[in-house]
């Protein structure tokens, strides 16, 4: 089997002791929460941290707090399996239940952490590899290498941004709760990201992700979409969340449309959000806004499926999240 | 009274509480004090010239025991006799990424890991085939200097009957082109083996194989020490469907560096090492060409198969041959030809996978076939049905029907789906379609040579009632093992508590050639019902004396023997046991099984023939979602003709586990490679279903015994694959309308032919032709004089 490289494996008992672990250990450690994406990682050499800052002994970052009406507080060492059945969400954000359901397997959403799926790596399937596949194809420049795989010529890493929650937490318009040896930040969850395969978070490596702040619901209508090729295991080839608000005649007062794991980071197509502002959500004009929606989208061909296929499943995608969130009948959920 | 006690009985398999506690030992929990652990390099290159390989720091590295490479496992091996193009690690060149040129043996697998990293290897690149017809544009240095020529590793073309006169007397002839893409095995348990070599020069190995008998005698053969002086234990496998075949360069060389260290080595692939051992389906290319008479019965069908075989030989020839023998099994053909052809391309090497060979022909077959009916206007169900082969005949190849409840099989199986209502009748986007399928039970004859049995079992008797069964039989997990159970003690009389097994270890227990073409059910039980009538006859002789009744008065059931007209005279099976081995001396008896002599009088005949043959019809229901191509399976209704079901609950199993292995291959599972090297070599990447993708699968069991095999029964383990990719594919098309000509099929696929359709042009996806070769002149075959006559019309 493929075996782990050695370690040190530091657990500490607070906030307070883990962002000092982190600081002294400096650029030597990582930060390990559930380990569903960071071990595998490690088995195929992707990484080879001398230390590891386990966050799952810290009680302060399991918390869940807030009402539908004040908004949520959300440790970031929730599980994912806690995100999606814990009523107190699922009823107030169902899009975010429903994708944080809809991570790998019930096992791993067992051990995987809503912060752990937020700063998820990007992926890559010249990159999710064992050393022996990238020795032999030739490493790439998010490890090891200097050159791009999928897109040669390229300055820069396409790795694909494939967390299923992060899309959702950026249409609820969340924030996300940083510390750091230099204190305590807090930033939109959009600002976390950058369009970079490598660097995609501005997080700093000696900072950690403590909480989730999702605002006061208000009335907004949420839904998640998710491509892939199969009901469970499978990361996002593309995934579609979308937030609407909704007027009592029915027009819409507030729309965000949010893609994920067509880019490096969640792709938000505000040009399509314009298109429903003002309007009554017919089929028409879902369809208007889902074709929009889907222009800023560029898959590149380093995911399951091909690239054509995800492109154009992103319209279809995004009409039937917006017809799901609007409420209108006839599509089945993903 | 019910005919038996055991036999037809749902009962748990007999390893069944220790597999679920965990109790039960798999290769990679075996462990041996002082034992090493040893890791395998790959190949870097697709296609290389391994000019120098040096091993010295690796060698130096603390903790390392020893380094190998092919100079130390020079000879030459092949599980065919004429396909011994393989050594235990590549010794002149590398012949796909993943190909495995070195071992190392350290104190811990981590140590062994690092030290491959330490060897330096110096590689001369060559050009590269990894497809059909880069294989056959042969660029340069051929992969292998053996087979047919250059890259062909084999050409095959026979002609049974005359096929030019049965096209020229149908009323409808059509050719069409299929592709059916590689996929692996994928079993959950990675191959392992531990190898100990003792003082007394003897090599001991433990592996997760399904033919400790074949792996016996080449093992033998690669390290050049006597088969006297090898013992092969198989482990309990976690998962075959043939992939574990073959003998492994992992095997090999775990005893190698047994035998150099004099330390244990015990070896555990990895699973992207598992994608490279391979020996998974063929990607294979067909054309068929099939002329059928207005009332759609055949009159001739000429059929050329491709095979992308991947680096080495391995099962290959007969996989060719398959590719072209079972056609002929379901429905009449009176004249046959068959052109086949394999190349090496820079791959891991295809082999075995459930069906050997045939769910591709059988995929082109009955979606042809389906296009035909439409064509004229028949129904899919009675252009099968009216057409069907005979019992008790042969077929125009040579090959002995026996026992065919086909009829049955699609009777139940279309009233049960409702198929006749449904089929053009469901609204645009849901479709049924509909497949028959056939395989054998047990091939007739061995992989190399002889005509020894090809199993046999032996059981010993013991003074309190226990009864020992051996057999060389490797379990996969379709339960074998249990099967041996069963029928010994269904013919003893006793209860399954008598019964101990010692099973698959070379120094106890009697060959048997394996667990693959789906035999052991038949040949092993045959064998086994053969010991224990021996010793049941001493059992009742002893205790119609002690009765003082005559033989034929008693009867063996439940434990005791006793007479037939008056249960109350009877004898405990202990004491019948007791008297029996005072006068007989120790109670010890063996069964054999060998094939009846079935290949017919022409070359190529050796592959196809099995003492009998089960049949499958399949429906399959489903919804296609015009937009995105995806296709949702509603419902699988499979009728699958085992003769006898032994135990109902494995046969259910094993039916099931066709089926979705069947789905698998058709919706989604592909071996694919990109820039020379496997794509998706991990369990997350290589797309095989989940439950969430298995749809609710009816099961109906259709039991007409054979009168060859135990207690009737057929096979069970392969044969109910076939038919679902091509009732998947005639679903799609009834659904939607496309023909998706290729497996598998994919949401990509559909949308294409979608569009196609749209823009009016033929909704089809599917290759576009086959390569340009010449076949050589074909061997021809006088049809057997049992086989369906071509009729003047």
């Amino acid at each position: 089997m493929l075996r782990l490289p050695p370690f040190e494996f530091l657990a500490p008992r607070s906030l307070a002791e883990a962002v000092a672990l982190l600081a002294e250990r400096g650029s030597a450690a990582m930060i390990v929460a559930g380990g569903t994406d960071l071990y595998p990682n490690m088995k195929r050499r992707q990484f080879e941290p001398a230390a590891l800052v386990s966050l799952r002994s810290i009680p302060e970052l399991r918390h869940v707090e807030g009402t539908a009406q004040t908004g949520l507080t959300i440790g970031s060492g929730v599980t994912l399996t806690q995100v999606s059945q814990q009523p107190l969400i699922a009823n107030a954000y169902p899009a975010l239940a429903h994708a944080a359901g809809a991570v790998s397997t019930a096992q791993l959403r067992n051990m995987g952490t809503i912060g752990g799926n937020l700063c998820v790596d990007t992926r890559c399937n010249y990159y999710n590899q064992t050393y022996h596949w990238r020795k032999s194809i030739g490493f790439c420049m998010k490890k090891g290498g200097d050159v791009c795989l999928v897109a040669s010529g390229s300055e820069r890493c396409w790795a694909v941004f494939s967390s299923d929650t992060a899309p959702v937490m950026v249409a609820l318009g969340a924030s996300v709760c940083l510390e750091g040896p230099q204190g305590k930040r807090v930033i939109p969850v959009e600002a976390l990201y950058r369009d970079d395969g490598i660097a995609y978070l501005t997080k700093q490596p000696d900072e950690i992700l403590t909480e989730i702040r999702l605002p006061p619901v208000d009335g907004l209508r949420t839904a998640y979409w998710k491509l892939r090729r199969r009901g469970a295991f499978d990361f996002p080839i593309l995934g579609v969340a979308v937030a609407l608000k909704l007027a009592e005649d029915g027009t819409c007062t507030a729309a965000r449309i949010v893609l994920g794991a067509v880019e490096s980071s969640p792709v938000e197509a505000q040009a399509a959000e314009a298109l429903l502002i003002g309007q009554k959500l017919t089929r028409e004009v879902i369809e208007a806004a889902a074709q929009a929606a889907a222009r800023p989208a560029r898959p590149l061909d380093n995911t399951d499926m091909s690239l054509s296929y995800r492109k154009r499943m992103a319209p279809v995608y995004t009409a039937r999240a917006l017809a799901q969130a609007a409420g209108l009948n006839g599509d089945q959920a993903a | 009274m019910e005919e038996f006690d055991i036999i037809g009985q749902p009962l748990p398999k007999v390893d069944a509480v220790n597999k679920v506690t965990g109790a039960t030992p798999f290769a990679d929990d075996l462990s041996l004090p002082r034992m090493l652990y040893a890791k395998l390099l790959g190949c870097h290159h697709p296609h290389a010239r391994l000019k120098a390989i040096d091993t010295t720091q690796a060698t130096a590295l603390p903790g390392v025991v020893a380094v190998i490479t092919g100079a130390d496992l020079p000879v030459k091996y092949g599980i065919i006799p004429s396909s011994q193009d393989e050594t235990g690690l590549a010794g002149d060149k590398g012949r796909f990424v993943g190909d495995p040129i070195a071992a190392v043996a350290a104190v811990d697998e981590e140590t062994a890991e690092r030290a491959l990293e330490l060897i330096q290897v110096e590689y001369e690149a060559l050009p590269a085939y990894l497809s059909i017809e880069e294989a056959l544009d042969q660029k340069g240095e051929p992969i292998h200097d053996s087979g047919d020529q250059g890259n062909i590793h084999k050409l095959v073309s026979l002609e049974y009957g005359d096929p030019q006169a049965g096209f020229s007397q149908a009323d409808y002839v059509r050719d069409d082109t299929f592709f059916y893409q590689g996929n692996t095995h994928l079993p959950i348990e990675q191959h392992a083996a531990l190898a100990h070599y003792t003082a007394d020069s003897r090599l001991t190995l433990w592996s997760s194989t399904q033919t400790p008998h074949y792996v016996h005698r080449l093992l033998s053969k690669a390290l050049g020490i006597p088969m006297s002086r090898v013992r092969i234990i198989a482990t309990p496998v976690g998962g075959g469907f043939g992939g574990k075949c073959d003998l492994f360069g992992h095997e090999i060389a775990a005893a190698k560096l047994a035998m150099i260290t004099g330390r244990p080595v015990k070896i555990t692939l990895t699973r992207e090492e598992v994608f490279y051992t391979h020996r998974g389906r063929h990607p294979v290319l067909m054309w068929v060409k099939t002329g059928v008479r207005q009332d759609g019965s055949i009159t001739a069908m000429h059929f050329k198969t491709f095979l992308d075989g991947g680096a080495h030989g391995s099962y290959g020839i007969a996989s060719t041959y398959y590719t072209g023998a079972l056609q002929t099994v379901t429905y009449k053909i009176p004249a046959y030809k068959f052109d086949g052809l394999r190349v090496f391309t820079n791959k891991p090497p295809c082999g075995p996978k459930r069906g050997h060979g045939t769910p591709q022909p059988r995929f082109a077959l009955e979606v042809q076939l389906d296009k035909i009916a439409e064509a004229l206007g028949l129904s899919p169900v009675d252009i099968r049905r009216r057409h069907l082969v005979e019992e008790n005949s042969h077929t125009v190849n040579h090959l002995r029907i026996t026992t065919c409840a086909l009829d049955e099989c699609l009777d139940k199986v279309v009233k049960a789906s409702g198929f006749r209502e449904k089929h053009r009748q469901l609204a645009y986007g849901r479709g049924i379609g509909l497949a028959c399928g056939s395989y054998l039970s047990g091939a007739g004859l061995p992989i190399y040579w002889n005509d020894l049995p090809h199993t046999s079992v032996q059981i010993k008797l013991d003074r309190g009632g226990g009864v020992a069964v051996y057999c060389g039989q490797a379990d996969i997990g379709q339960g074998s093992t249990s099967v041996l159970a069963y029928t010994v003690a269904e013919v003893l009389g006793v209860g399954l508590d008598h019964i101990q097994l010692t099973v698959a270890d070379t120094d106890l227990t009697p060959i048997d050639l394996g667990s693959y073409s789906s035999r052991v059910t038949f040949m092993m039980g045959n064998a086994a019902i053969q010991a224990a009538e021996k010793l049941k006859a001493l059992l009742l002789e002893a205790a119609a004396d002690m009765l003082e009744l005559p033989v034929g008065a008693l009867a063996a059931r439940g434990g005791r023997i006793f007479c037939v007209d008056d249960e109350r005279r009877s004898v405990p099976f202990e004491q019948a046991v007791q008297r029996a081995e005072a006068q007989h001396g120790a109670l010890v008896a063996m069964g054999s099984y060998t094939p009846p002599k079935l290949a017919g009088p022409f070359k190529g005949s050796g592959v196809g023939p099995s003492p009998a043959y089960s049949y499958s019809a399949c429906a399959v229901e489903v919804n296609v979602d015009p937009q995105t191509g995806e296709i949702k399976v509603e419902k699988i209704w499979i009728a699958h003709d085992c003769g006898r079901a032994i135990n109902p609950l494995l046969v259910e199993g094993q039916i099931e586990g066709g089926v979705y292995m069947g789905l698998g291959e058709a919706l989604m599972e592909e071996q694919s490679f990109r820039r020379q090297q496997h794509k998706s070599p991990s369990m997350l990447d290589y797309k095989s279903p989940t439950t969430l993708e298995t749809p609710e699968i009816e099961t109906l069991i259709i039991e007409r015994p054979d009168p060859g095999g135990p207690f009737g029964a057929k096979e069970a383990g392969q044969g109910p694959l076939l038919p679902v990719p091509p009732a998947l594919a005639n679903a799609v098309y009834d659904a939607v309308g496309v023909r998706i000509d290729e497996i598998p099929i994919t949401p990509e696929k559909v949308l294409k032919a979608l569009d196609l359709k749209r823009q009016g042009k033929a909704a089809r996806v599917g290759p576009k032709g086959i390569p340009n070769v010449t076949f050589p002149k074909p061997v021809w075959v006088e049809p057997h004089s049992g086989a369906p006559k071509l009729e003047a019309e």
